[in-house]
Order: structure tokens, then sequence, then C-alpha cells
């Protein structure tokens, strides 16, 4: 045992039995030689309850009544139940029951937990007790028979002997849980490619563009300088199966700003008509519906990250997690003054994927 | 050294022994002559438990988990885990005529046509915040005082377990209604999951049963909520409450307190009214809350679609630093290589939050290995006697407090008029150098309570009385701190930095030179405890010095 400055030596795991350890694994524990020692307990102190008698009356008298007084809580919760019903239509009626029974309950479950307490506390025996701790490693004679019964059973099992019987049992116990798992290929539908379906929305060629939830067309006309719309295609509000998950791939922004304020790539000149734009809505992160926008800077921002994409640039991301710009839906306007798509997005919308290029 | 045995062996009058003494003496006789039980009320019943305010944190969380469980069963008798579309007819006129999914209504008609419903969904809901609430602050307890040390370590990470559990459990509970929120937290989810390179579009396919949202995800977690965690859960619990009463309670150093002892009050009858009292305040504080504070107001947010969202949109508490973790990636983390998408914004999220979360469940081996320590240890450490842990764990905390936060960057902004911008980048700043400042502050505000307590050891406290000696010198009187109060002072685990020794070889490996590095890390900056030697020359020193005694 190396000696240090204070005069204190090094711990090789005194207390543990197994302590044939190397060098390396010492243990940096320093033990003083001379610390200081423990005094023991100091003197009870006895409460209030114990010598006043009068005291000790009053704690009883608290804690019953507590009990009691959780009785009437319990009975007020019933009664509220009764007399505050909730009335069809009316809210109010609902935050009645909900105060009145939560009141009673509250009073019943609080007057049982203080009054517990305070009986403990105040008028049961306060002597605070001592339990002697054991080592938690059993005792060398219990550890000895343990790993004799181990070699026992592995003796008259053959287990460590009669490998080919061991290792063929651990290959099989190996492989019994895959069917399991390949059960779990039912989660998913057997008939869908998950990469084609988030390639193409419900957008193509001459689908109009129609307002978000109405369903109504929407006229090039009706669409005023710095408004904005949120549109679906044509059709989705009546579509029973599958409605939300085309909604989430195809939900759309219109935006119409001065023609002046757009700078246009000059392959998507075609894409927006005298001003409108219309960009996907569903943000290039994890997917949040990018609806925030604000008309003055033409910024959209997105509420779940704070995503920022800037409409009169073709909604480049300009500050947030998000990286790539919202893909844009082509439009045109039919012979009747409505907007329609020229074709599907050319790129797939919303959260990057793995299978994405 | 004082031992004191336990003061009455009241098992020796245990249930059962005898056969006459009226009805309660037979039941305990038939039951116990079937049930051994008198064995378990022997070993149990006078068990000791040391009392302390950070001891009922646990309870704290235990008790919440309890009441989940009751107010849980209530509303499983209403919810329906359904996505079919229903037209809502319930009594909520603003939502009336609306279509929206089974799960949707039924909460609906729990909320707003079923007398209680409404206050035993609020009972649940906040009774999950707390509940993982309290995990957190118990294991923040657990961490700062060092009661995950040897023989406690697999504890902790059970406990570990059941805090991620939890979390669990709060995310799929909150996905159940079907509400905008909730879809738009799985929308999340989803798109997360679709980040993660080469299985992430086929797992985001099999969670959702096809194409998000489908009609598949709230039977599922439902399945997962109310069955598959709960099952865990309790059965964790109660691996992690047998540990307690194997390893016996840890108690804080005071006078009698020994490593070989444990101190405290019986379960019988004391520790039982204490602790089941405090179940029924816990209990009764979250049905107060539930009946006065609204939580989760779906019927104002909606069913889920996945165009509209409002502003100022945030997850509960618990998942809020995995979401301000995502707000705090710089833009353009993202690439395309070899045409496949690698998603840093996502990758490093789940990276870096994932190396922390395992970073807290391994920390008691970590500082195992760098200590070599194979005591046990059941007396605590008071944190600011452990400085480098204490430092760690406050630098974890920061950490942590800063992701939090970020998750309400947008409402910071908009609450006190403060660009989203700025805001962001002030977070990413206190993320990344945060938990350094916090690190050097807390360990040297630990060293200094450290050199104050010596000094109150040796010196006594400062009375604040002035004397003037016959010399005319002005002294300020000392009191001398008692011999308990001091104990408390002065006994603490002491370590000093590992000393680099050849082995056998005479070689040394790469790994001792790394554990020699943290253990000079660790341990460079000791006060050591003080001893006998020293106190006796405190006193010996300064003759002249004037206490009261």
């Amino acid at each position: 045992m190396a000696k240090d400055d204070n005069g204190a030596e090094d711990v090789t795991a005194a207390d543990s039995p197994g302590a044939q350890l190397a060098t390396s694994a010492a243990s940096t524990a320093v033990v003083t030689r001379d610390a200081l020692a423990n005094p023991g307990f100091p003197p009870h102190r006895p409460r209030i309850t114990d010598l006043d008698h009068k005291e000790e009356r009053k704690a009883e008298r608290t804690v019953y009544t507590l009990f009691y007084v959780s009785i009437v809580g319990s009975v007020f919760a019933i009664a509220a139940y009764m007399a505050f019903p909730i009335v069809a239509e009316d809210p109010g009626s609902v935050r009645l029951n909900n105060l009145f029974i939560g009141l009673g309950l509250s009073l019943a479950l609080l007057a049982i937990g203080i009054g517990a307490v305070h009986w403990g506390k105040a008028l049961m025996s306060d002597h605070e007790g001592v339990d002697e701790r054991h080592p938690v490693r059993g005792t060398e004679p219990v550890r000895a028979r343990a790993v004799e019964i181990f070699q026992q059973a592995n003796e008259e099992s053959g287990f460590g002997r009669r490998t080919l019987i061991r290792n063929s049992l651990i290959g099989a116990l190996v492989v019994f849980p895959l069917p399991a798992v390949v059960l779990f290929r039912g989660l998913g539908p057997m008939d869908q490619d998950p990469v084609a379906l988030l390639n193409e929305t419900m957008w193509k060629k001459g689908v109009r563009l129609t307002m978000d939830p109405s369903g109504t067309p929407i006229k090039a006309a009706d669409v005023t300088l710095g408004s904005s719309f949120h549109v679906i295609p044509e059709g989705l509000s009546e579509m029973g199966h599958g409605r939300l998950e085309e909604k989430a791939k195809a939900a759309v922004l219109l935006i119409r700003m001065d023609p002046d304020d757009l700078i246009e790539a000059e392959d998507r000149k075609s894409w927006s008509y005298d001003g409108i734009v219309a960009y996907s809505k569903i943000c290039t992160h994890v997917g949040c519906p990018v609806a925030l926008y604000e008309q003055h800077t033409h910024h959209l921002l997105c509420p779940c990250h704070q995503s920022q994409f800037d409409v009169e640039n073709h909604c480049k991301v300009i500050f947030g997690p998000a990286k790539r710009a919202l893909p844009q839906l082509p439009i045109a306007v039919d012979a009747e003054g409505y907007l329609i798509a020229q074709s599907d997005f050319t790129e797939p919308v919303g959260p990057s994927f793995w299978e994405r290029a | 050294m004082t031992t004191i045995t336990t003061r009455e062996s009241a098992e020796d009058q245990g249930v059962g022994v005898k056969k006459t003494g009226g009805f309660t003496a037979s039941a305990a006789n038939y039951i116990d002559e079937r049930t051994s039980i008198s064995g378990a009320v022997k070993e149990l019943g006078r068990k000791i438990f040391p009392d302390h305010w950070s001891f009922l944190l646990g309870e704290v969380a235990l008790y919440s988990f309890v009441i989940i469980l009751l107010s849980g069963s209530f509303l499983t008798f209403f919810f329906q885990a359904s996505m079919a579309e229903v037209v809502y007819d319930g009594s909520y006129a603003p939502l009336k005529g609306i279509p929206m999914s089974a799960a949707m209504s039924s909460t609906m008609d729990i909320s707003f046509d079923i007398r209680g419903g409404l206050l035993m969904r609020q009972v649940h809901h906040w009774a999950a915040l707390l509940f993982v609430a309290a995990i957190g602050l118990h294991m923040l307890r657990i961490y700062f005082t060092g009661a995950f040390r040897k023989p406690r370590e697999l504890n902790w990470v059970i406990g570990f377990i059941l805090f991620i559990l939890a979390m669990a459990e709060g995310f799929t509970g909150y996905s159940l209604p079907d509400d905008l929120l909730s879809g738009n937290g799985l929308r999340i989810i989803d798109g997360l999951i679709k980040g993660i390179p080469v299985v992430g579009t086929w797992v985001s396919f099999l969670l959702f049963g096809g194409e998000f949202p489908g009609t598949d995800i709230v039977g599922r977690l439902y399945s997962l909520h109310i069955l598959l965690l709960p099952a865990i859960i309790v059965a964790l619990i109660a691996m992690h409450l047998l540990f307690v009463v194997v390893h016996k309670h840890t108690q804080y150093p005071a006078a009698g307190h020994t490593n070989q002892n444990v101190v405290g009050y019986p379960v019988l009858p004391v520790y039982a009214a204490k602790a089941g009292g405090f179940f029924f305040i816990v209990f009764g504080v979250v049905m107060l809350i539930a009946s006065l504070f609204t939580i989760n107001p779906i019927w104002n947010y909606g069913p889920y679609d996945p165009s509209p969202v409002s502003a100022g949109t945030q997850p509960d508490w618990y998942i809020g630093f995995a979401d301000g973790a995502m707000r705090l990636i710089p833009t353009g983390w993202e690439f395309v290589w070899l045409n496949h998408t690698y998603s840093l914004n996502i990758l490093v999220v789940l990276t870096v939050v994932g190396l922390f979360i395992v970073t807290v469940m391994i920390y008691p081996f970590i500082e195992g290995w760098i200590t070599g320590d194979k005591r046990e240890h059941h007396v605590l450490d008071r944190p600011r006697n452990a400085p480098t842990r204490t430092a760690i764990g406050a630098a974890g905390v920061t950490f942590y407090a800063s992701l939090w936060a970020a998750a309400s960057s947008d409402i910071m902004a908009t609450h006190f008029h403060l660009t989203m911008e700025g805001v962001i980048h002030t977070l990413q700043a206190t993320t990344l150098l945060g938990p350094f400042l916090a690190f050097f502050i807390a360990k040297r505000v630990c060293l200094a309570l450290q050199k104050k307590d010596r000094e109150i050891v040796l010196h006594g406290y400062e009375s604040g009385r002035i004397v003037r000696l016959p010399g005319g010198e002005f002294v300020e009187v000392h009191q001398p701190v008692d011999e308990y109060e001091r104990w408390k002072l002065v006994s603490y685990s002491d370590f000093k930095p590992l000393m680099l020794r050849p082995n056998a070889q005479g070689k040394i490996g790469p790994a001792e030179k790394v554990r020699a590095g943290l253990s000079r890390w660790f341990f460079e900056d000791r006060i050591t405890p003080v001893t006998q030697v020293e106190l006796n020359q405190a006193h010996g020193d300064h003759p002249a010095e004037i206490t009261d005694k």
C-alpha cells in the first residue's frame, strides 16, 4: 500500500473480499487514518405532543376531524355529480360539473392524506430505528453452493460436454424468433411501393385549384394582389377513402404578388400566372404545414421548427433547419378563367427520405 | 461507533400466531396458514426507511403512475381507438357536423357528454405531466447525491429506462385523441423517421400502415399505450422497488449514520402512515389542478387535418428538448450523395440526443471506472463533496435546458418582441457554450463550499459578536460547531488522481492513460476532509481564540 502526502493510504477495495485486482484497476479512494470519529446519534428531542397532553389531544382532534372532512368531500362529489349535470350544448355546464366534482374529490383525497401524515408525524412514536446492512453479495458458502449447483447441472445434463446438442439448441433458439419478425411485414400494405407513392400527388395537368376545405374552384381574377389561399386539388374534398393521405401531400398555398417582386428562374417563368404562384404547403424539414404567411416580407414561416421560406425567390430557405425550397406547382388558367395545374409537382413534396435524390 | 439496534421487535407478536383473539386474529391465522405471509410481515413490517424530503420525489413518480393507471382505466371504457371517419354529433356545438375520427369524437364525448369525464381526462393528463417531471427530479436527486454508486448502478439503469418509457407513454397518449396538434406531432415523427438512412421510408410505411397518416396509427399506439408499455413499466417498477428493498435505502451523512446501518422510521406504522398519506396528498393535488386548470383543450384545435396549423404549437413539456434540438440546427444541413439523401438536420439531432441519453444511462459505470472504487456506498454524497460530478451534472442540465427552451423559441420571440433568428442564435450559443460555463461555475462553487465547511469545522461559525480584549484588540467570537454537525461536514469519500503505474509487463496501456487523464480531471482540485490532527492543530494554533464554550 502506497502512502501519500497526507498520511493516507490507498485502499484496494479494502472491504470487498474479491480484492485481487490488478494495479491498473486499483481504487483511487483515500482512506484517512486519523479521520474524525462518528459521534453517534445526537440526543433525542421529544415533540411538543410528547410533552404536553393538551397538544396531543389537539393533534388527535385534528386527525379525526380531517378524516371526517374527507367523508364530507366524497359526499359532496357525489352530490355535485347529480346537482351539476351536463346540459347539451352548454359548455358552461361542463365547466361546473368538472369543477365541483373535482373540488369534492380533492377535498376527500387531501384530507385523508394530510390526516394520515399528521397522525404519523405528531402522534406515532418518533423514535428512529436502525437496521444493519449486510453486503449485497451473497455469503461465501451461499456463493460456493450456487457454483456447485451450476456445475452439477452441467454435469448431469452434459451441457458443456455435449457440444453438438448445445450448439444446435443455441442455433434453434436464435432462429425461431425470425418468423415473428417477418410477420411484422404485414404492418404495411403488401401491394404498394412507398417510394413511388411519395413521388406523386393528386395534382396533374388540368386539375383545378380549389379552396381548402370547401372545394370551390378559384378564378385567377378573384385572387387579389397580396392575398393568399389555402388550396387543395379539385375532387379532394369529396374523397372518402384516402382523403387525408392525399391532402398531406397535395396541400398548396396560393399567393398573388406584384410580378415585379418575383425573382423567377428562366425555366420556371411559365409556372406562375400574372404574379400568382403556388407552392407546396408541406415543409421540407419534417412535414408540418407551412401555414404562416407574412405579407409585407413575402416570407412563409413553418410554425413547428421556424423554417422560413422566401416566396419572392422560389421559396428558398432563408432561415431554420429546412434545407430544400418548397416545391412549386406549375399553374395556368383554363378557358373559363379558373386556375389549373400544368402538371404534378416536379419533385417529391414534404420531408426528405433516403430514396429521394 | 455507536450502533443502536431496532428498539422494539414487534415481529414477535406478528400476525396469526394465536388462534384466539377475535375475528382479526382468526382471519390473520386463516391467511397465514395458506400463504405463509407472517414471514413477509416479519421481514418487511419493521423495515427501516430514512426520512428526507428529497426521498419523496421517487414516491411522487410512483403515486402519479398509480393515478395514471386509475384514471386511464376509466378512460378506456369510453375511448374508441379507431380512425374510422364519423360525423361529430355531440354536445359541443362549434364542431357539430364536422367529420372526424372515432378517436377524436369519443374523446369529445368524454369531455362534453360524460359527467366527470373531462375531470378524468385532465387528471390523466396532469398526472402524466407530473409523472415524467417527478422521474426527472428523482433522477437529478440520485445523480447529485451519488446514489447511483455501487451497488445501485443497475437500478439507475432501470430507472433510466423507466424515464424513457414514461416519455414514450406520454407521446403515445398525446397522439391518441387524433386532434390537430397530436396529428401534427405524428407528422413530425413521420418526418424524423423518413430522414433515417436506408430504412426510414419503410419504417414510416410500416408504422403508419401505408402513407401518412393512414387509418392504423391510433389503434397501434393504443395497444402500446395501454398494454405493452404499461406492462413493461409495471414490471420495471417492481424490479426497481425490489432493488430498493435488497439494497436498503441510502441515507444522508449525519451523526450516527454509517455505511453499515440505515436509520429511520419503521414501515409499520410510521412509514405506512406517512407514505400512504402522501399518496392521497399527491392524488389530491393532481385532482385539484385538474378541477381548476384546463389541459389539452382538443375542442379548440379540432380534428387532425394535414393542412391547417396555428402559430405557437408546442409539444408536452417532456418532448420539448427533442423538439428544441430540431429547431437549433442551422439551415442547409442536408446533402445528396450517390443518389441518396442524407438529412443531417435530422440525423444530427437523433445522434446528439441519443448520445446524451446513453451517456446519462451509463454514467455510473464511467465514474466507477475512473475511481476504481469497488466499495458499497450507502451514505449519500452532499453535492459539494463531489465537485466534478456536480459540475458535469450542471453542464448536462444546462444543455438539456437550452434544448428545452428552444422548443419555445417562437413564443419567446413573440412575447419579448425579439427576432426569431436572434432567439435561435442565442440558444445555439447557450447549447454549445453554456455547459462549459455551468461546469466551471458549479465546480468553483462546490470547492468554495467545501472550503467554507473546512473553515467552519476548524474555526467554528462566525457569531457576529465582537469582543474587545484587554489589550485593546477587537476579535469576533467564533462559535464552535458541535460534534454532530461537524460529522456531517467531515464525513465524505475522498479520492486522489490516479497515479499511472506500469503493469506486470512494464507497460502502460492506452486505456489506463485515458483513465489517468479523466481521474486527474475529476480529482485534481480536491479539498480533503478535516482530520483529527488538523482539528487539534487548529485549536492548538489559536490559543487566544475566544469561543463561547
